[in-house]
C-alpha cells in the first residue's frame, strides 16, 4: 500500500519533469539520407552536428525530413512546407532566404601523397595527367573545374564521374576521391568537403590543395560561400538561425575542422547577422 | 478473346499476302501495308500500326457531324500526373496507363458508362525520396496475343493478361538508383517486345533491347555509345554518309571514356517494316557532359538507328544532331510510307525531329531525300545533302563566357516527343509541335548533392507569331506547310486522323478539337477538366459505332509549372521552360481523366 502509492508519487514527479524538461519545440530540417560527410540519416555528417547544436541553442529537438538532394530538392522539401530549415546552400541561391554565410569552402585537387602535386588550373602537368571531375549533367551545367578544363582545351584526359552515381552505395559523391586512391585517375577536381572527408579516409591519406585561380575568368568561381535557408517569409526563424550561427562560429569552425573541410571560414562581417 | 485473336492473324496474313499495295500511286505517299494493315476498328498499340501513320479507317465521325460529338463516358484515373500515355481498345476492353505509379486498368465497353472489369497494380518502386528525376509519365502500353505489355518508372517491363488482369511476367531491365527509368511504350512485334532506357542526363548509357514476348526474357541487347560490339555493329552495318562509316565510332568520336556515360537513350517511337525485318528507333542526346567537354560527333546520340528485328545488328545510321549543343534527343516518331520521289518509287521514313526539320529518309539506306524546317530556326541553317551533316550558326552556340540570345527552337526543339500523324486519306503529315525561343546565359548558382556549380540560365519565349505552340499539315513530297493552327501553348499532345476526314488533337489549356484535316478549319472543341498532352485513339465500340478517346492531365515538361507545382516566379525552372509557361497555372490545374466522345 505504501509502497504502490509512493510508487504512485514518483511516477507523478516523473511526469511532471520530463513535461518540464521536455523541449516545446521542434526544429523541422530537410536533409539527404546518403551523402556524407554533409548528412546521413544516422546523423553522422556535419550539417547534422552543425544542426544539433543550433537545435540546442533554441531549446528544440530536431525532426528530419529525408530526401536525396537532387533536381527538385527545395521544391519538394523546404518549399512544399516538408520542414522548415535546410542546410548547406550556396549563399547565392535564390529560391529561399538564406543566412550569412557560416563557412566557405573551394574545389581543391587531390592526388595521391606520392603523386604530381598541382595547385592551379594553368599547371602545364594538367595536359598530361588522367584527371577526374564531377559531372553535374543538368541544365547543361557542369563544375566549375569542368568548365575551366573545357576552356584551356583540356578535354581528352578527363574523366567525369557523375554526382549522382548509385544511391544504393554509401554516399554516391564519394567514388571520384576513391578513384585517385585506386590509381584510376591521378588528379581529381572535388568540392572541398567532399574532398577533405574522403582523402583523409583513404590508405594511405590524400594530399588535397585548393584550387587556384580563385576565380577563373569572369564568371567561374572555385570558392563558394555557404549559407542555410528557410523560406523567404519566415523571418523569425531566419532571425534566430543566423543569430545562433553567429554565437557558435566557434564550435562551428571546429566541427568543420573535425570532418576535414578545406578552405577559410567566411569573412567576419559576413558572419554577423 | 479467341474472336479478337482471329481477327489479328486475318490482318497479319492480308498484310504480307499484299506487299505490292504498298508502292502507291504517283504522288500520294502510302503506308507499307505490311505495316499497316486494314483497319479493324480497334487501336492495340499507340501508333495504331507499326508504320506510325496513327490513322484509323473509321469515318461514322466526320466533317459534316462532327459538330455534334458528345461525351459518352469519363473514367478518373486517380493520378493527377501529366497523362502522355494512349487509351487502348481491343475487343470490347479499353485499356489505360497512368503515370507513375503506372496502374492499367481496363474499362469493359460493354456495360453502360463503361464500368472497371479490373486493375493492376505493378507498385513500381519509389526508391529513396528524390532520387527518381521530374518525369513520371508512361507513353502507353502495348498489346498483342492475349497480353498487356509496359514499361513502369522503376525500370521494369511487365506482360499482363488482358483477359484477367493478372501478371504473366515482370522483369527488371533497368534500375532506378543508378538514375534509369523507363517512360516509352513498347513496340511488340511477331514474338518480341522492344523496349529503351531513359535517363541521359543522370549519365546513363542508352541501350534498347528485344524481350521474348512469352517469358520477357532478352533476345538481344544494344547500347547506342561504346565499341561497335556493344553497339552491335556487324558486317551488316552500312551507313549512306561517310560520317556515320568507320570502326568503333562509338568510342572514337568521344574523349576517352566520355561514352560511358553518353546518353543515347531510347524513350521515344520505335516503327517496324515486316517486309524488311527493319526495326527503327531514334537515340537520346549525348549527356550528362556540356558540348565543350564532348569534342567530336558523340556517335550514335541525336540519330536514329536500322536494326534487324531477329539480331539488333545495326543495318544503317543517321545523325539527326552530330555533336548536339541543345539537347536535341532524336527520339522522335518514325513513320513509314512508300512514295514516289523524282519520278522513283522509294520506301522512306518521314521524321519530324526535335532540330526543326521535316527529314525524309530512304528507310532501306538511311540516306536523307529531304529535310526542310517547319520551325523558325535560327540555331541551325540547313541539312547538307551531300554529307548529310546539319550546319550549326556559331554566334548562337551556347558559350560560358557571354549571353547568346534568340536560339530557335529551344531544348524541348522544334516539337518534342508528341507524335505526329499520317493521314492515309489526305496524304498530309499532322505536326503538334512548338514555337518557341531562347536566351541562353551562364549565372544561376545551384548544387546537387551539397556540391555548389554555376548553372545555365535558360529562358524561353515565344517564338514568331507570338503562340507558342501550333499544329501544322505538311505534305511531305513538296516539302512545304499547307496550313497551319497556331496555339496559345506549346502543343505537347499527339494527333490522330480518321477517314472522316479529321485530325484530332489537345492543347495544354485543356481543349479537345476536331479539325477539317483539309482545310485546316476547327469543327468542334471540347473543354476538358485539365490540360491535354496525351495521345488520342478512336475505336469501333461493342454497338458498332465509332468512340473517340484522350487522356486529360496537364503534365510533362512543358507543364511542369502545373504537374509539379513549380514556381512561376523562377523562369529558369524547368529548364527554362517555366518562363514560357508563367500563365499555364492561371489556365489549368492538374487532373488524370480519361475522355471517351461519340455521336449522339
Amino acid at each position: 500500500m505504501c509502497s504502490s502509492s509512493l510508487r504512485l508519487v514518483l511516477a507523478g514527479l516523473l511526469v511532471l519533469l520530463t513535461t518540464a524538461s521536455a523541449p516545446a519545440r521542434e526544429l523541422r530540417v530537410c536533409s539527404d539520407p546518403n551523402n556524407l560527410p554533409f548528412s546521413n540519416e544516422r546523423e553522422e555528417g556535419f550539417e547534422n552536428r552543425i544542426v544539433a547544436l543550433l537545435a540546442k541553442d533554441l531549446g528544440a529537438t530536431v525532426s528530419y525530413t529525408w530526401w536525396a538532394q537532387r533536381r527538385g530538392f527545395l521544391r519538394n522539401t523546404l518549399l512544399a512546407d516538408q520542414c522548415d530549415l535546410v542546410a548547406g546552400l550556396p549563399s547565392a541561391a535564390e529560391m529561399v532566404k538564406v543566412t550569412p554565410p557560416y563557412y566557405r569552402s573551394s574545389y581543391v585537387f587531390v592526388t595521391r601523397p606520392d603523386g604530381p602535386q598541382i595547385a592551379s588550373l594553368d599547371d602545364p602537368a594538367l595536359r598530361e595527367l588522367k584527371i577526374g571531375v564531377q559531372l553535374v549533367g543538368d541544365d547543361g551545367a557542369n563544375t566549375p573545374p569542368a568548365h575551366a578544363l573545357a576552356k584551356r582545351g583540356i578535354v581528352g584526359n578527363v574523366r567525369g564521374y557523375t554526382l549522382y552515381g548509385d544511391y544504393r552505395q554509401p554516399n554516391p559523391p564519394a567514388r571520384i576521391v576513391e578513384a585517385v586512391s585506386q590509381g584510376e585517375i591521378d588528379v581529381a577536381i572535388v568540392w572541398g568537403p567532399t574532398a577533405g572527408y574522403f582523402a583523409a579516409r583513404q590508405t594511405p591519406p590524400l594530399r588535397v590543395t585548393p584550387v587556384e585561380p580563385e576565380v577563373d575568368g569572369p564568371i567561374l568561381p572555385m570558392r563558394f560561400d555557404i549559407s542555410m535557408g528557410v523560406r523567404r517569409d519566415d523571418l523569425e526563424l531566419w532571425h534566430e538561425i543566423a543569430g545562433a550561427l553567429h554565437r557558435h562560429r566557434v564550435e562551428i569552425g571546429a566541427i568543420l575542422t573535425a570532418y576535414g573541410v578545406p578552405g577559410a571560414p567566411p569573412a567576419p562581417e559576413a558572419a554577423e547577422p | 478473346m479467341p474472336f479478337r485473336l482471329e481477327l489479328l492473324a486475318v490482318a497479319i496474313v492480308l498484310g504480307t499476302a499484299s506487299p505490292a499495295a504498298a508502292q502507291g500511286g504517283p504522288t500520294m505517299p502510302v503506308p507499307p501495308a505490311s505495316a499497316a494493315p486494314p483497319d479493324d476498328g480497334q487501336w492495340t498499340a499507340p501508333a495504331k500500326n507499326h508504320a506510325n501513320t496513327r490513322y484509323s479507317e473509321l469515318d461514322e465521325i466526320d466533317t459534316g457531324n462532327v459538330a455534334r460529338l458528345t461525351v459518352a463516358f469519363t473514367f478518373s484515373t486517380g493520378v493527377n500526373r501529366g497523362q502522355e500515355s494512349a487509351p487502348l481498345v481491343v475487343g470490347g476492353t479499353l485499356y489505360l496507363v497512368t503515370p507513375y505509379p503506372n496502374i492499367l486498368y481496363a474499362l469493359d465497353l460493354t456495360k453502360p458508362g463503361a464500368p472497371m472489369k479490373w486493375r493492376y497494380e505493378p507498385k513500381p518502386a519509389a526508391a529513396a525520396q528524390g532520387v527518381a528525376c521530374c518525369d513520371v509519365v508512361n507513353r502507353g502500353p502495348a498489346y498483342a496475343g492475349g497480353r498487356i505489355f509496359y514499361t513502369t518508372l522503376d525500370g521494369h517491363v511487365v506482360a499482363v493478361d488482358a483477359t484477367t488482369g493478372g501478371e504473366v511476367w515482370k522483369v527488371r531491365v533497368g534500375d532506378i538508383n543508378t538514375g534509369e527509368t523507363l517512360t516509352m511504350a513498347p513496340l511488340v512485334a511477331r514474338d518480341k517486345v522492344y523496349v529503351g532506357n531513359s535517363g541521359g542526363e543522370y549519365g546513363v548509357r542508352g541501350w534498347i533491347q528485344a524481350l521474348s514476348a512469352e517469358d520477357g526474357s532478352t533476345v538481344w541487347k544494344a547500347y547506342n555509345t561504346g565499341p561497335d560490339k556493344d553497339v552491335l555493329i556487324g558486317p551488316e552495318f552500312k551507313p549512306f554518309y561517310a560520317m556515320d562509316q568507320g570502326v568503333d565510332l562509338g568510342v572514337t568520336t568521344w574523349p576517352p571514356d566520355a561514352w560511358q556515360q553518353g546518353g543515347g537513350n531510347v524513350w521515344g517511337w520505335l516503327a517496324f517494316d515486316p517486309d524488311l525485318n527493319l526495326l527503327y528507333h531514334g537515340t537520346g542526346n549525348p549527356g550528362p557532359w556540356n558540348a565543350e567537354l564532348r569534342p567530336g560527333d558523340n556517335k550514335w546520340t541525336a540519330g536514329i538507328f536500322a536494326r534487324d528485328a531477329d539480331s539488333g545488328a545495326a543495318r544503317w545510321f543517321y545523325q539527326f544532331s552530330p555533336h548536339d549543343l541543345y539537347d536535341w534527343d532524336g527520339i522522335n516518331e518514325n513513320i513509314l510510307l512508300d512514295l514516289t520521289w523524282q519520278g522513283q518509287p522509294r520506301k522512306v521514313l518521314i521524321r519530324p525531329d526535335r532540330n526543326g526539320h521535316v527529314y525524309v529518309l530512304d528507310r532501306t539506306t538511311g540516306e536523307v531525300l529531304s529535310a526542310e524546317p517547319f520551325h523558325h530556326l535560327t540555331a541551325t541553317s540547313g541539312v547538307d545533302l551531300k554529307s548529310g551533316r546539319l550546319n550549326y550558326v556559331p554566334e548562337k552556340a551556347p558559350q560560358m563566357n557571354r549571353v547568346v540570345r534568340d536560339i530557335c527552337p529551344t531544348a524541348p526543339g522544334a516539337k518534342d516527343w508528341n507524335p505526329s500523324s499520317f493521314s492515309h486519306q489526305t496524304g498530309l503529315l499532322y505536326i503538334p509541335h512548338n514555337n518557341l525561343c531562347m536566351d541562353w546565359q551562364v549565372e544561376s548558382v545551384s548544387y546537387i548533392a551539397g556540391t555548389p556549380y554555376v548553372g545555365a540560365e535558360v529562358r524561353m519565349y515565344p517564338g514568331p507569331g507570338g503562340h507558342r505552340g501550333a499544329l501544322t499539315a505538311w505534305d511531305i513530297v513538296a516539302a512545304k506547310k499547307v496550313w497551319e493552327i497556331p496555339e496559345k501553348f506549346p502543343v505537347w499532345s499527339g494527333a490522330i486522323t480518321t477517314a472522316g476526314g479529321l485530325v484530332f488533337y489537345g492543347t495544354m489549356d485543356g481543349w479537345f478539337k476536331a479539325v477539317d484535316a483539309r482545310a485546316g478549319k476547327v469543327l468542334w472543341q471540347f473543354k476538358t477538366d485539365s490540360g491535354i498532352i496525351g495521345q488520342p485513339t478512336t475505336y469501333r465500340g461493342p454497338d458498332g459505332h465509332q468512340y473517340v478517346a484522350i487522356l486529360s492531365g496537364v503534365g510533362g515538361w512543358a507543364g511542369a509549372v502545373v504537374a509539379g507545382d513549380l514556381d512561376v516566379r523562377d523562369g529558369t525552372a524547368a529548364k527554362g521552360f517555366v518562363n514560357a509557361m508563367r500563365d499555364l497555372p492561371d489556365a489549368t490545374t492538374k487532373g488524370g481523366t480519361l475522355y471517351v466522345f461519340k455521336l449522339p
